[in-house]
């Protein structure tokens, strides 16, 4: 779940809905399909809670390279107008 | 300085007068407005404009140069009405004079208006704003670039809604002047450069939208959004680009260019990132959904069984009714061969024929009594002796006692034995009549 995004485990719950209702599955299958979404939407809702954001800042170094700066906050307050 | 009379003739050389000329024009013209149309207009190589600027009856030549040039907003095209200020200037290499202009509008609406409607009208005509090449907006972004101020306003909301929604997000931000000198090209390489980055990184790093814009300000503050070079680096981009200039009412080039046009930052980020009760809300939803669907498939299959085991339980029962069947019969025929039984059937079977006999017996019996009665009645009617009782004898011949039935059989001097009811008496035969 850690590469999954959100979005994708969203679609791919969706899908598991969508399958367990059309109904042509195995009880087996269906089950497995339930312990999956069961598994994905617990992810989901983790994910939910723990998110946090990220900022980085991009410029270029003297090679012409791309560098990311991780930046704080603080200092986007610290800079007020 | 005017010459009257040839006889005090003063003669300039060509120099000279145009020199004097010079000097009077530019006394005279040295701060003038001119109002004119735009006709002719010539640029040179070096960048300089020449437009002339006519009327009903005169024309009049201009210069612009290269240094004016580029701060004017709008573009210049024959048939503009303009109101310029500037100077007169004589050029003595061609004996010509011509309005150096400082200064440019156009006549009635502003310049800033005109250069908006001019490079829209281009753009447009260029298919920059288009629906064909608006990208769909992602939503639910991993990597977020933002182009803007990293002091201005814009940054600080869009971080705020951050706060409030679900913030599972990177961004990436390129901090870029959003006006003033050198704004246009910061925020068009800024852009282009979220682009570029985008080749160097793969999967959940490449920038998915980006936010490009500032907080809100006067129509001035907010022209580099209106900037073609801005414009162009929008169009451009690989990568969608929301447009999110802080003013709600009027629609900047960027807003047209743009992928998605947000009235302010903080609707920018509110558009690409949904609120965290949403996607609780959608996420329940789903799961209640899994569960009913998986309640429906299970009661499909639980129906199934139900039949299987309704059937199975018919044939089940069948089954047992038959074998109750037989075990009844089997129970009968085995309490038909039990010996007891056996036995007792036996002994009624005797008890009966003994019965039976018995009745018989004395019915026999009974009758042999009877035919024995009528046998012994018949028999005592044959005996002679019950004859002799009613008076008749009989005769026996001696001496060998034969009994006499026909008196042929005897002469005259055979001795006869007669018995009697009672007695008996022996005669002589003296005469025997064989016709009675």
């Amino acid at each position: 779940m850690a590469e999954i995004k959100f979005e994708d485990a969203i679609k791919k719950l969706e899908k598991i809905v969508e399958d367990l209702e059309k109904g042509e599955l195995t009880l087996d299958e269906a089950l497995k399909k339930y312990q999956d979404g069961i598994e994905l939407s617990r992810a989901c809702s983790l994910r939910l809670d723990s998110a946090k954001k990220k900022i980085d800042i991009l410029s270029k170094n003297k090679k012409g390279d791309f560098e990311l700066k991780s930046l704080d906050e603080k200092e986007i307050e610290e800079k007020e107008e | 300085m005017a010459l009257s009379k040839e006889e005090s003739r003063h003669i300039f050389t060509v120099s000279e007068i145009t020199e004097g000329i010079k000097s009077v024009l530019s006394e005279a013209f040295s701060q003038v407005w001119v109002e004119g149309e735009i006709s002719n207009l010539r640029i040179s190589a070096a960048g300089h404009l020449y437009p002339s600027l006519k009327d009903g009856n005169a024309v009049l030549q201009t210069a612009i140069f290269k240094g004016t040039a580029k701060d004017i907003k709008f573009k210049l095209e024959d048939g503009l009405k303009v109101i310029c200020f500037g100077r007169i200037e004589v050029y003595p290499p061609r004996g010509s004079y011509q309005l150096i202009i400082e200064k440019i509008e156009p006549k009635g609406v502003g310049e800033l208006q005109l250069a908006l409607e001019q490079l829209k009208k281009k753009l447009e005509k260029e298919g920059l704003f288009s629906l064909e090449h608006k990208r769909p907006i992602p939503y639910l972004p991993s990597t977020i670039g933002i182009a803007t101020s990293l002091t201005g306003a814009a940054i600080k909301d869009i971080l705020k809604v951050l706060d409030r929604r679900f913030k599972d997000v990177r961004i990436i931000l390129s901090p870029v002047r959003v006006q003033g000198e050198g704004a246009k090209e910061e925020i068009a390489r800024a852009i282009n450069d979220f682009n570029l980055y985008n080749q160097s990184v793969t999967g959940q790093d490449r920038i998915e939208v980006m936010i490009v814009g500032r907080g809100g300000g006067s129509v001035e503050d907010l022209w580099v959004f209106n900037e073609e070079i801005v414009a162009r680096a929008i169009f451009n981009s690989n990568i969608p680009v929301i447009s999110a200039v802080g003013h709600e009412r009027d629609w900047t080039i960027a807003d047209l260019v743009a992928d998605y046009r947000a009235a302010t930052p903080s609707v920018a980020a509110e558009v690409i990132l949904p609120k965290k009760e949403d996607l609780k809300f959608q996420l329940s939803g789903l799961v209640a959904d899994l569960g009913s669907a998986l309640d429906g498939q299970i009661e499909n299959f639980r129906g199934v069984l139900e039949d299987f085991a309704h059937r199975l339980y018919l044939s089940l029962d069948h089954v047992l009714e038959l074998n109750i069947n037989r075990y009844e019969a089997g129970a009968h025929k085995l309490f038909l061969l039990n010996p007891a039984t056996q036995l007792k059937i036996f002994q009624e079977r005797i008890a009966d024929l003994a019965r039976q006999s018995g009745v018989r017996l004395g019915h026999i019996l009974e009758i042999r009594q009877a035919r024995f009665s009528r046998a012994a009645a018949r028999l005592s009617g044959l005996s002679p002796l019950n004859v002799l009782s009613r008076g008749y004898s009989i005769t026996f011949k001696l001496p060998g006692g034969e009994v006499v039935r026909d008196a042929a059989r005897l002469k005259p001097g055979d001795i006869i034995r007669s018995r009697l009811r009672k007695g008996e008496i022996t005669s002589e035969i003296k005469e025997v009549d064989l016709d009675n």
